[in-house]
């Protein structure tokens, strides 16, 4: 099942699950990815080793969609 | 900004693209710049010997200097790998199961190791910590030191690998360029100040990138 994930300080948070077939879920994973992404999360699909995409829409097929902070120079 | 680059790149608009041609142009400078510190404090310390041999210790003195300093640099350099000092969160278990996801087996058996991600990209293999990256170039003998953190202070210490390799895996180049890059030079330099586990790290990378 496809999840949108945030990495936080519990490791990281399930934000929502949904179906290919389910609009409903789907669209409740939208207004959840949606609201992170206002307040500045960075939306990435990893799609095995060495590859990530960033995504500024939630794609309905992923797999998994991960929501990180910005990074910066230290 | 081009399509698929790392969004982080809007805040560092001044920046030159990180790319293979760069890279080397900043290790070259890097070197020029060992050359520039050693050199004199060589020739200083050689000089007073010759024209008086009781002033041995002043010679001596320079040429710590000439030793020191490039150790200081090399330091910084492994200290971008090296993990944030502090008590054990307790969420890690759950952030290192998700990094262990993202990783092949050889690779998440490394991290748990030695606290580095290995990861190999076009520019070379990636060693990828807490608060910062190493690079090691094609041929295995030149080490780049990035320094590059996520700004959320609790995050457990393998969310934060993760942010940086999802970065990483998202836009090589662009992460390059976002990271403060702290040191270039032989990749022995930076491991001799590595923890001993983290040699491990380097030296696998070093063999993938051989």
């Amino acid at each position: 099942m496809p999840r949108l994930i945030r990495m936080d300080p519990t490791g990281h948070s399930t934000l929502a699950e949904w179906t290919v077939d389910d609009d409903t879920a789907y669209a409740e994973a939208v207004a959840a990815f949606r609201r992170e992404i206002r307040i500045g999360h960075i939306a990435t699909v990893p799609e095995g080793p060495g590859k990530a995409t960033h995504v500024r829409e939630l794609p309905r097929g992923a797999a998994l969609v991960i929501l990180r902070r910005p990074i910066a120079g230290g | 900004m081009e399509a698929g680059s790392l969004p982080e790149l809007a805040g560092v608009p001044w920046r030159e693209r990180a790319s293979p041609a760069l890279l080397a142009r900043r290790g070259r400078l890097w070197t020029a710049y060992t050359v520039a510190h050693v050199v004199p404090f060589v020739c200083v310390a050689a000089l007073l010997v010759a024209l008086e041999p009781l002033s041995a210790p002043v010679a001596l003195a320079a040429l710590a200097h000439a030793w020191i300093i490039p150790e200081l640099y090399a330091f910084r350099g492994a200290n971008t790998a090296k993990p944030r000092r502090g008590p054990a969160h307790a969420a890690e278990p759950v952030a290192q199961g998700l990094l262990g996801d993202l990783l092949g087996h050889h690779e998440r058996a490394l991290q748990r190791e030695t606290g580095l991600a290995l990861e190999r990209g076009a520019l070379g293999v990636w060693l990828v910590g807490q608060q910062g990256a190493l690079l090691v170039t094609a041929g295995g003998r030149r080490i780049h030191c990035f320094c590059v953190r996520v700004a959320e202070p609790d995050l457990p210490p393998s969310d934060r690998t993760a942010h940086l390799l999802l970065a990483l895996r998202e836009d090589e180049q662009g992460f390059a360029t976002v990271a403060n890059h702290a040191f270039s030079g032989a990749s022995w330099r930076v491991r001799r100040r590595l923890p001993s586990a983290m040699r491990r790290a380097l030296d696998a990378a070093r063999a993938r990138a051989s």
